[in-house]
């Protein structure tokens, strides 16, 4: 890829839900390989600019390039954007009819029509990737929330896709179970996975985020190096907010 | 006097009186004019025809009806679900239309009034086929109902993973919102299912050739036959059968009921 095309490039985002101005106006870059995290206070906007990035959200107005692709261009084929794009929910949203193995390869055989044996060689290194290689069997139920997630990390990775967006991924967990989610991720950004990633984790943030971006009230506050960002943050709202957290 | 004594007396005096009716019922019924028109003896005949022709119809009519009122009930549910305006519009005014009138009338329609109307164009399986459309008619709008709240109870993250991973609004239907509204809407379906099996004694209205007459029908005609001196021995024969078939279903319905309950 170009140093010129970022994989994702937005450009005077906002999002209304009715008369609620949620996204007002946001400018924004993730480049290839780069690990964003975005903080902030609930309600400032952060899921929803993830959310609106493989458009689970409709734009109200603005630009969204992926890949230099405009997906907010109703010409676009968004399902075959969406494939590049694994995401990754608070909630797992894993398939519950499904077994893990199933969860895996259901997009694969329908969306990228590889053969079943194809998908499931792929699925399975996903699996062993993720640490759950002996439970490829089981049912979404039978299994604790923290391998849920990395269950779901595994079915988007078995996309191959170019970039991933983690919406909050382990703040549905329980605190004991968080660290392993927390360690797919640093491994997956070590091998250069361009990620966005919606987070409270102000530790991981500060360990493997290239860049933190602090929004509040629907705009982005403040931005720049994690660690600087985290150390000094400049604006009286950021340090507001992150005195609260860390 | 005690709470509890109060309570005993209160209770004893019920069950005094619900005695005392039973003891009237049983004075006052000619009990051997009941045994001659409720259970004459030597009608075992009669079996044969109430199973082999009855039941089994009765059977046929009920799973096609069941097969096609689904498969129409899915696509009323689909429609009403659309971002189209006129789909959902539709979808409402056939449901509304189908559930507020008596099936009885929209068989007899079928059945009457809709050959007459289309210059005598007859459905397939005569009178019996045009009864059997009136109830997949009739069927499809209430399963529509269940199917679109089965449908929305699947909860929304479903579809945003399943879009978010590519799959195109079909194939998230197909894999993955119908099969767990359907696993959300057994006991409710089921359920529809025994209301059908009732309701094709509706078809009786209607008529049919001999041997496709169902339950209620073959047990009508020994009813009317002067060969077993009318008495009303094969209502209680179909009458048995129908529970037979009917109970059983409606026992599953509380058990998978009960079993949701729990897996929640």
């Amino acid at each position: 890829m170009s140093a010129m095309t970022a994989a994702i490039h937005v450009s005077n985002l906002h999002k209304y839900f009715g008369k609620n101005e949620v996204l007002k106006g946001i400018d924004f870059q993730v480049d290839a390989g780069q690990v964003v995290c975005v903080v902030g206070p609930s309600g400032s906007g952060k899921s929803t600019l993830l959310r609106c990035v493989n458009r689970l959200e409709e734009p109200t107005s603005g630009r969204i390039l992926v890949e230099g692709i405009d997906i907010t261009d109703p010409e676009t084929d968004l399902d075959s954007v969406r494939t590049r794009i694994g995401m990754v929910f608070q909630q797992f949203n894993l398939f519950p009819h499904m077994t893990v193995l199933q969860n895996l390869c259901i997009a694969q055989r329908t969306v990228k029509r590889r053969s079943k044996a194809e998908a499931v060689e792929v699925a399975r290194r996903n699996l062993a990737k993720v640490g759950l290689s002996e439970k490829e069997g089981a049912y979404p139920a039978h299994l604790s929330g923290g391998q849920q997630q990395r269950v779901a990390i595994a079915r988007a990775l078995s996309m191959d896709p170019d970039m991933m967006l983690f919406d909050e991924p382990t703040s549905a967990l329980d605190p004991e179970l968080v660290g392993d989610v927390l360690d797919i991720m640093k491994q997956l950004a070590s091998e250069g996975m361009t990620m966005m990633v919606v987070t409270h984790e102000m530790g991981f943030a500060r360990e493997v985020g290239d860049k933190l971006v602090f929004m509040d009230g629907g705009v982005i506050v403040e931005e720049g190096d994690p660690r600087e960002v985290l150390a000094n943050p400049r604006h009286e709202r950021t340090q507001a907010f992150l005195s609260k957290v860390l | 006097m005690k709470r509890s004594t109060k309570r005993y007396l209160r209770q004893g005096g019920l069950y005094a009186v619900l005695a005392a009716v039973v003891i009237f019922l049983a004075v006052s019924v000619d009990w051997g004019n009941v045994h001659r028109n409720f259970w004459t003896p030597g009608l075992g005949d009669n079996w044969h025809d109430l199973i082999v022709t009855g039941v089994k119809n009765t059977a046929i009519y009920t799973v096609i009806s069941f097969a096609l009122g689904l498969a129409l009930a899915l696509l009323l549910a689909l429609m009403k679900l659309s971002d189209v305006l006129v789909y959902r519009w539709i979808a409402t005014v056939y449901i509304e239309l189908f559930r507020g009138l008596p099936a009885l009338i929209t068989i007899l329609f079928m059945a009457f009034a809709v050959p007459i109307a289309f210059n005598g164009w007859r459905p397939p399986g005569g009178t019996a086929g045009a009864g059997v459309i009136g109830l997949v008619l009739v069927a499809g709008a209430y399963m529509a109902e269940t199917l679109r709240a089965g449908l929305q109870a699947v909860p929304k993250g479903q579809a945003e993973a399943a879009r978010s991973l590519g799959m195109a609004p079909v194939a998230t239907m197909v894999h993955v919102i119908i099969p767990q509204a359907f696993r959300i809407i057994i006991p409710p379906l089921t359920n529809e299912f025994v209301l059908l099996i009732k309701d094709t004694s509706l078809l009786s209205v209607a008529g049919a050739a001999v041997g496709q007459r169902e339950l209620t029908n073959v047990s009508r005609d020994f009813l009317s036959s002067g060969s077993t001196s009318s008495t009303g021995t094969s209502l209680v024969q179909a009458a048995l059968l129908y529970l037979i078939i009917t109970l059983p279903l409606t026992r599953l319905v509380a058990w998978l009921e009960k079993r949701q309950q729990r897996a929640r």
